[in-house]
């Protein structure tokens, strides 16, 4: 039993397959997976490669074939703890115009605490909080359909941090956005793990989004094939490419030119650092 | 598409946005029912001063009221002119077999007045009102209907989402619509069967879209603790203040003024008939 002083870890799974219903493939085929509390954790995976289907095992919007996954401790399975672990757990999706209920920017974000019954005081105090939280204060009377695409997103993360989640998993949020909102969108979510505390699971396929989490858990095939940090896993260029991930330019440069100049510094994860690697190199040549 | 202006909303500070939602849903009901019992010209000037009053109040532009008439123009002369040509009474010109009367003339004008007001008040509802307090208010005025097993909540919330997705399936069908004018589609030419048939290639993916959007914010809406076997509480619930009174107070006197008048002239007009 774990206690106060080793509470469980935020999220984890165990040996974890799931099939759709119907359907004989399996998308998730033993996913054993912790996820520690405050951490910062980016799950990368092609298309198909079970991603967002193991996203929505965290908060029980899918259920395990065999094995387990705990939520904050809760079994998913256990129906009776279904709204303390989607409060606990908040799923936040790839379009924005599909997670937006209300028409009204502050109206949307008061949906889940509304949904909790949570007194009228409460409810405008975590509304304030959230909309300050992704920077979207100023904009609380606007219209929902007036904002940017990077704008919805940050009021869809809004509406899931008024439910005062321990840990949000994020199911590829900037997909759908233009560079810009990209940026607005990470910025949040990178504010929301590092100041408010909150644990983040963000799903997706880009290489540089990843490169700003903690921990990376690369999927591939309904199997976690990889799990460290950014620069042991962007190490791994050739394997990356080989199940369909391309790693960052700089990464997969500095992996290239390792082939000729196997003295270069393999563990580098942006352009700054593989400068400074290529510069290590050739002043060690002249001197 | 950009006529489309049901269910916008334009925020505000004035008195008419601060009214409690079932206030200004009564009165526009009021104002309505008004609207059909109004015969005389007096009457109509009256009722489309009590409407330019509440716009100047709420401080919208009269051309964004306006506007909500422009979708429904066509149906306005439709009618005056089936009520200028098939009501009996004094000649007032002829085309072919059809006879305009005065009566006609009058009549049509009348009904075409009295719709445009309807479709202005209840446009004034809702640009003044936020979409949310407006469904709040037609749950909380139905309530009394749970009693009876009528699904009041659900009602509400699926006209907030329709409300909400006004704007976003406008936006699509636009894109559509492009999409398909850019590989040679052709909306704008031949007659009334060939424009509806050209229609079916803008309808089938909308369709298919609105069923995928529905999916997916159904379950983003049970990600964030949808129910609706409980009770939910309200962020904003608006209690009923002295200028909600007086508003309700405004519209029964109006009522009773407009009331008054027909009758007076019914009295004026039965003996002599």
């Amino acid at each position: 039993m774990r206690n106060e002083i080793h509470p469980a870890p935020m999220l984890e799974t165990i040996e974890l397959t799931f099939s759709y219903p119907g359907e004989q493939r399996q998308v998730l085929k033993g996913v054993t997976l912790t996820v520690e509390r405050g951490s910062f954790v980016a799950v990368l995976g092609h298309n198909g490669s079970g991603k967002s289907t193991l996203a929505k095992q965290f908060n029980a919007v899918l259920l395990p074939s065999t094995g387990k996954v705990l939520a904050d401790g809760m079994d998913t399975t256990e129906e009776s703890l279904l709204f303390d672990i989607r409060q606990r757990v908040g799923l936040c999706f790839q379009n924005p115009d599909n997670q937006i209920v209300a028409t009204i920017v502050e109206e949307d974000v008061a949906f889940a605490p509304e949904n909790l019954n949570i007194p009228q005081a409460e409810t405008a105090e975590r509304v304030e909080y959230a909309l300050k939280a992704v920077g979207m204060w100023d904009f609380r009377e606007h219209s929902a359909h007036q904002l940017s695409g990077g704008q919805k997103q940050r009021v869809a993360i809004a509406g899931i941090i008024a439910m005062r989640p321990r840990c949000i998993v994020l199911d590829e949020p900037t997909a759908m956005l233009d560079p810009q909102g990209r940026q607005e969108v990470l910025a949040t979510i990178r504010h929301l793990n590092r100041e408010e505390g909150i644990t983040v699971v963000m799903i997706t396929h880009y290489m540089k989004e990843a490169a700003m989490a903690d921990r990376i858990v690369v999927m591939d095939d309904g199997l976690v094939v990889l799990d460290g940090t950014p620069r042991e896993v962007f190490q791994q260029a050739g394997y990356l490419e080989e199940i369909g991930l391309e790693a960052p330019q700089a990464t997969s440069l500095i992996a290239r030119l390792r082939k000729t100049c196997p003295a270069l510094r393999a563990d580098v994860l942006d352009e700054q650092e593989a400068a400074e690697a290529i510069a290590a190199v050739l002043r060690e040549v002249k001197g | 598409m950009r006529d489309i202006t049901m269910g916008q909303y334009f925020p505000g500070n004035t008195v008419i946005h601060k009214m409690d939602a079932r206030t200004k849903l009564l009165a526009v009901l009021c104002y309505i029912i008004e609207l059909f019992f109004v015969k005389t010209l007096a009457g109509f000037a009256l009722m489309a001063v009590a409407l330019f009053a509440a716009i100047a109040v709420s401080t919208i532009p009269f051309k964004m009221v306006a506007r909500s008439v422009k979708p429904i123009l066509i149906l306005l002369a439709f009618t005056a002119i089936l009520n200028l040509f098939y009501t009996d009474g004094d000649p007032l010109f002829r085309i072919w077999k059809l006879t305009a009367t005065w009566q006609g003339l009058e009549l049509g004008v009348f009904m075409m007045v009295r719709i445009a007001l309807l479709i202005m008040g209840s446009s004034l509802l809702t640009y003044t009102t936020s979409p949310i307090l407006l469904t709040d208010a037609m749950e909380r005025l139905m309530s009394p209907l749970k009693a009876l097993k009528v699904p009041v909540g659900e009602l509400a919330m699926m006209m907030t989402v329709a409300m909400r997705f006004i704007p976003v399936l406008v936006e699509e069908t636009d894109k559509i619509m492009s999409a398909q004018k850019a590989r040679g589609a052709d909306f704008e030419s031949g007659g009334v069967l060939k424009r509806a048939k050209a229609l079916v290639p803008i309808l089938v993916p909308l369709f298919v879209s609105s069923f995928h959007r529905a999916e997916e914010l159904a379950v983003a809406m049970e990600c964030r603790c949808y129910h609706t076997d409980r009770p939910r509480s309200r962020l904003k619930s608006t209690v009923m203040g002295a200028r909600d009174y007086v508003m309700l107070a405004l519209m029964a006197l109006l009522f009773a003024a407009i009331l008054f008048g027909t009758n007076r002239i019914l009295w004026t007009f039965i003996p002599t008939v």
